[in-house]
């Protein structure tokens, strides 16, 4: 037998294995099933409906993105101190931070946000001593109170998380440099720490957006409450497709962006 | 004045019964979903990491559409479309038929169609943990391809994928709250009931939101003692 006889790959299948059957089929279905969608709504348009609820989508839209902006920023302040107590050598600290970041990730954020919205009444007497009643009364101030809560949670992780995966030696070098430790943190720990953190955030940022469709529930009108009032008004389902497919640009755009930025970042790791 | 403890007793005084009845519909509408989808999250994995590019085309379509959309959103569309789609066959043959679609079930299709879509990219990324060795090992031994993902390739796959599934039993549990606002009596609503009746809205869903700390407590311990039983069955090197 001869070496080149052995060493030849295998031959590529051809033809229609039982495989390339299946993946075709799913392929069709699928193809299928959106040009279906696309059929329906271009048969169920109506100018006069959506010249009479585009705006609101629209507004629905900027409420979504507001909440998600406002609570991502606030949460990402709020877990500055939360992972710092998490690291802490302090038993004290240390066990109250994880108590706090384990109600906000064991319970569901729906629990959360009612607990805030219909909870808070209970303490109107305290709250409008303090003068924060006109705040609570909001339902949009109590899902942006509520879910900056639990994305500080979250990100307190996601910071602690990447803030130790640096190597130690990254701070004895810092320290024996002569910096000190706020300096180290500044110049040397955090830039090699969003790397690894930057994956993470672009996730929490999809969540909070997909998880912002709760409000909709507590009577704010974003882009999920607008579809289900537009929905309870005209009973036309082309209002929830609309929405579906909002909601999926915005996560695919923000996916992508996340990717670039990362293969930006992180050009001077690859060789 | 009812004292809280009279509010949370067994009985009909208290709500404590409901809440438990709430209990009992989030953990068996977990436990039903799970199944669903772990079967449906693998046989995706496996579209997606084929070497036939049209499966893997028809897997990552699937993954994308439902891991991109809120999953209230997948939820209402799955009870409103499926309610106005077999409203919209029976009327063929009935033109006064009205349909009601079972909350529990659209809930479990929403839920499962989600877990399902994460479950797959957590099963892929174990199938890739698997060297190219162990599939060409069991080939060579005269294992059939099912012969050698059943014996072979399967007990290291669950081994890989345990602590990225625990995970998402967890989101799983904490995603049945949704199911609420399709009119299923879960823990949520109970609360929310006995909230609205009793005017203690905190009291209630601070309860509420306690059980499901409880249940994600339960499970941790659970997912440990199953953790530790699959790694008993690792051949020690």
């Amino acid at each position: 037998m001869s070496v080149a006889a052995i060493d030849r790959p295998p031959a590529l299948p051809r033809g229609w294995p039982r495989q390339r059957i299946l993946g075709y089929a799913l392929v069709c279905l699928w193809t299928a099933f959106l040009a279906g969608i696309a059929a329906y709504l271009i048969l169920a348009w109506n100018g006069e409906l959506f010249a009479k609820y585009a705006p609101g989508y629209v507004s629905g839209l900027g409420i979504t993105l507001l909440l998600v902006a406002i609570s991502i920023v606030l949460g990402a302040i709020l877990s500055v101190p939360i992972a710092y107590a998490r690291m802490s050598k302090n038993r004290v600290l240390s066990g109250l931070a994880y108590a706090y970041v384990y109600f906000f990730r064991g319970t569901p954020l729906l629990a959360q946000t009612f607990l805030v919205y219909y909870g808070v009444g209970s303490f109107r007497p305290q709250l409008e001593m303090v003068g924060l009643w006109g705040f609570f009364r909001e339902a949009f101030n109590c899902a942006i109170f509520a879910f900056s809560l639990n994305t500080a949670a979250y990100q307190a992780e996601i910071l602690r998380g990447a803030i130790q995966s640096v190597p130690r030696g990254q701070w004895e070098g810092a320290a024996s440099l002569g910096l000190h430790k706020l300096q180290t943190m500044w110049k040397v720990i955090l830039p090699q720490a969003l790397i690894v953190a930057l994956r993470p955030y672009g996730n929490e940022i999809i969540l909070m957006i997909k998880g912002s469709a709760i409000v909709a529930i507590i009577t704010v009108y974003d882009l999920m409450g607008i579809t289900k009032l537009t929905y309870s008004r005209t009973f036309d389902f082309q209002s929830y497709v609309w929405a579906a497919i909002i909601y999926l640009v915005i996560v695919e755009i923000l996916r992508h962006a996340v990717e670039w930025i990362e293969r930006r970042i992180t050009i001077h790791l690859h060789r | 004045m009812q004292s809280v403890w009279t509010l949370l007793s067994w009985g009909p005084e208290g709500w404590l019964d409901d809440i438990a009845y709430g209990v009992f519909i989030t953990v068996s509408l977990a436990a039903a979903t799970l199944p669903v989808g772990l079967v449906i999250g693998f046989l995706v994995a496996l579209a997606k990491q084929s070497d036939e590019p049209s499966l893997r085309l028809a897997g990552n379509i699937y993954t994308t559409i439902f891991r991109g959309l809120p999953e209230l959103l997948t939820l209402f569309i799955i009870f409103y479309g499926a309610q106005i789609g077999i409203q919209q066959v029976m009327r063929l043959y009935d033109p006064t038929a009205a349909v009601e679609v079972n909350a529990f079930v659209s809930g479990m299709i929403a839920l499962g169609v989600v877990f399902s879509s994460y479950a797959s990219e957590v099963f892929l990324s174990a199938f890739r943990a698997i060297p190219k060795g162990q599939y060409e090992g069991g080939y060579s031994v005269g294992l059939s391809g099912w012969q050698t993902m059943r014996l072979v390739v399967l007990p290291q796959l669950i081994r890989i994928a345990l602590p990225g599934l625990a995970n998402l039993w967890l989101i799983l549990l904490k995603d049945t709250a949704l199911v609420s606002a399709i009119g299923l009596t879960d823990i949520l609503r109970q609360a929310g009931v006995a909230a609205r009746v009793t005017k203690h809205a905190f009291l209630f869903f601070g309860v509420a939101a306690l059980i499901y700390l409880l249940l994600a407590i339960i499970s941790s311990f659970g997912i440990n003692a199953i953790e530790r039983a699959v790694s008993r069955q690792q051949v020690q090197r």
